[in-house]
């Protein structure tokens, strides 16, 4: 019995302790690189005086990708950075259903604006309608709402115009190095998706206009070992390949991984999103990635600063109009080796 | 359990008939993948005629297996243990992003390994836990957990992707051994170590009885409950291995990673013969179903052909295992009343 107990005390022991090596080994505290306008002092930029108090409700998909956390982390940073805003962050759930109760509850405490990236355009419309009909300006980032009367302003990333961004890099360095019939692969995310089809479709008319197809593609699943698992069958079925889009530089992570197990260099990639991993990689040039094409979470910043002039009334200083406009898409831009300094201080 | 409790006489006949079943089953499936290589001859000629192609496919393919070819052993045990363990997924995604945290990485390759094994099993004690002491349905306590463990995954990863910057986690994946990739020898350990465990200990003789009828197993004299709790955990430790070859593949882990493992696992084990009521199934049948998914994979690959193609193709080859072994099962015994 002793002997029993002697051991029990063993075990017990030893599982306390490796509780408690792990609780410790939880802490986390990754760099913080938010992309904020910091041209907020009231001098250089009369907007940014600080005027009427805005109170900024903001709901943005629970999802555990490096893009929609860092949209967050962006809203929150740029809200930080004026004194008259105050954001009130709702969790949006695990799906549309979730948000639009969040929404719901969002819109009985009255806010001033509400900026939302939703988990779904279309079934989201009903309560951008319903907050636009309670008098408070709806913004919507990155998904687009179906109804006009559903949103004050519209600020979302260009897909298709990445895949045309893309093709045209991957083109016009192929027609550089006089490739004739090249081998193109690519690497989309989940392919279900509206926005994946929209990057294909820019990707393959890019491509076109060059006489040139892609030869095999197999989606991934915007994480880092889909990506490995996609990028290692597209490297097998293509034993010889002259260049590769990667659509996410997040599961970017899992692909490089992949090209370098399989030891193959031959070709050069592009990735996409502009990740702060991905352009440092193509600054340093020792990877096959060569380029990446912007689709920036830097978005829900400038979501939060015309969120608050739409709050104050104001419009955009550069412009002749008084209002902030309706809808603003942002332009996809080809990150390379010669202009990666200037953009990595937009990587997330 | 009837072969335990029948005379001697029958008991090595229904032995030796049950040892064919088993081989016949696996034949099965080697036919299957011998019909997968000569469609790929067929279609790309040009990719196998050259052999150094051929075998570094072969070994791509069951490079892309391993992972999620150790978690099917457990779900294997598990299953002909009469249970299931829809948790897997997230247990590999918990266990490969605690030990990708900074502060996990800070205590260098052994401390990340042991960390990825010790989160896999205390999450699998916390399952068997549930399941016998808790008396929860299986289905249940892991559908909880597959949700709680993503959960906290989330949570502690902050939701974004965590690189590991450790070099030797991520040599795993390129270093090979007498020129067959690390990882393809975890697998094989892992396996013949399964196999072992199953088939020639009492470990394993318990697990057959636990999961053919609790009741009986009860009174035979084992502490079914325990056994249980120590399957679950069992099924942790190789999802924690899983999560290690994982991370090592992508060089990072996140919450959502080894996304829909669980039904791969599951499908692979059922394929290879393991009766989803418990009380048998197989090892090597459950590596043969896993083999079956990732040569299709490859198949695909190679073709250039849609996944969604490939998802419908995967589960007619479920359903049509299924109903081969069922139709052959009855077959086999009306042949034998005869």
């Amino acid at each position: 019995m002793s002997a029993l107990s002697r051991r029990r005390i063993l075990f017990g022991g030893a599982a306390v302790g490796a509780g408690a090596l792990l609780t410790a080994c939880t802490s986390n505290t990754p760099e913080n690189n938010a992309q904020v306008n910091t041209n907020t002092g009231g001098d250089a930029n009369p907007n940014a005086a600080p005027g009427q108090k805005v109170i900024i409700g903001f709901s943005a998909p629970a999802a555990d990708h490096g893009w929609i956390a860092a949209i967050t982390n962006n809203a929150k940073a740029q809200a930080a950075a004026y004194s008259d805003v105050e954001l009130r962050s709702v969790e949006a759930g695990a799906d549309a259903a979730a948000q639009r109760a969040a929404i719901a509850t969002l819109i009985s405490q009255k806010p001033t604006v509400i900026v939302m990236l939703p988990h779904d355009g279309k079934e989201l419309n009903a309560v951008g309608i319903e907050a636009m009909r309670a008098g408070i300006p709806v913004i919507n980032l990155d998904r687009a709402f179906p109804s006009q009367n559903a949103y004050r302003l519209q600020i979302k990333g260009d897909n298709y115009g990445m895949g045309i961004a893309a093709g045209t890099y991957i083109g016009e360095q192929l027609k550089a190095k006089n490739v004739s019939n090249p081998i193109i692969g690519e690497i989309p995310g989940i392919d279900s998706l509206e926005l994946t089809q929209e990057r294909t479709q820019g990707f393959n008319t890019a491509l076109q206009t060059f006489g040139f197809k892609v030869a095999n593609r197999r989606p991934a699943e915007f994480t880092a070992d889909s990506g490995q698992a996609a990028a290692t069958a597209l490297l097998q079925a293509l034993p010889k390949m002259d260049a590769l889009w990667n659509h996410d530089d997040d599961q970017g992570i899992g692909v490089l991984a992949a090209i370098k197990q399989a030891n193959r260099s031959e070709f050069f990639m592009v990735g996409g999103a502009g990740s702060k991993a991905a352009i440092d990689a193509i600054s340093a040039g020792n990877t096959v990635l060569k380029a990446t094409v912007t689709y920036s979470p830097s978005m829900a910043s400038s979501a939060i600063s015309l969120a608050r002039l739409i709050g104050q009334g104001k419009g955009m200083s550069d412009l002749v109009e008084l209002q902030v406009p309706k809808e603003i898409t942002l332009a996809s831009e080809t990150i390379t080796k010669e202009n990666a300094a200037k953009y990595a201080k937009l990587g997330f | 359990m009837i072969t335990e409790t029948a005379p001697p006489e029958v008991r090595t006949d229904r032995r030796r008939r049950k040892l064919d079943e088993g081989v016949l089953r696996n034949l099965g499936l080697v036919g299957v993948l011998i019909i997968l290589v000569i469609v790929g001859i067929v279609t790309k000629p040009d990719l196998y005629s050259d052999p150094t192609w051929v075998r570094n496919n072969f070994l791509t393919i069951l490079q892309q297996a391993s992972a999620i070819g150790v978690v099917t052993v457990g779900m294997t045990f598990v299953i002909i243990g009469g249970g299931i363990d829809l948790s897997v997924g997230a247990i590999i995604a918990l266990a490969g992003v605690w030990c990708t945290t900074l502060a996990t990485q800070g205590y260098g390759t052994g401390g990340m390994i042991f960390t990825a094994l010790a989160v896999g099993i205390a999450v699998g004690l916390i399952n068997g836990l549930l399941i016998s002491y808790g008396k929860l349905v299986p289905f249940i306590a892991t559908l909880a957990m597959l949700v709680a463990a993503r959960g906290l995954a989330a949570q502690i990863s902050g939701k974004q992707t965590q690189v590991s910057a450790n070099t030797t986690i991520n040599d795993i994946a390129s270093t090979k051994l007498l020129g067959i990739p690390l990882l393809v020898w975890i697998l094989g350990l892992v396996v013949v170590a399964g196999w072992v465990l199953l088939n020639r200990t009492t470990f394993g003789r318990r697990t057959v009885a636990v999961g053919g009828n609790p009741e009986a197993a009860r009174l035979a004299g084992i502490n079914v409950k325990r056994h249980t709790v120590l399957l679950y955990a069992l099924s942790g430790l190789c999802c924690g291995i899983g999560a290690i070859m994982l991370t090592s593949q992508a060089t990072s882990a996140q919450a959502a990673m080894a996304n829909l493992y669980e039904l791969d696992a599951i499908a692979a084990a059922i394929i290879g013969g393991t009766l989803l009521s418990g009380g048998r199934g197989t090892i090597v049948g459950a590596l043969f179903g896993v083999l079956v998914f990732s040569t299709i994979t490859n198949l695909f690959a190679i073709n250039n052909l849609s996944t969604e193609v490939q998802n419908m193709v995967k589960g007619a080859i479920i359903v049509a295992a299924v109903l081969v072994q069922e139709f052959r099962f009855r077959s086999l015994t009306q042949l034998l009343k005869r």
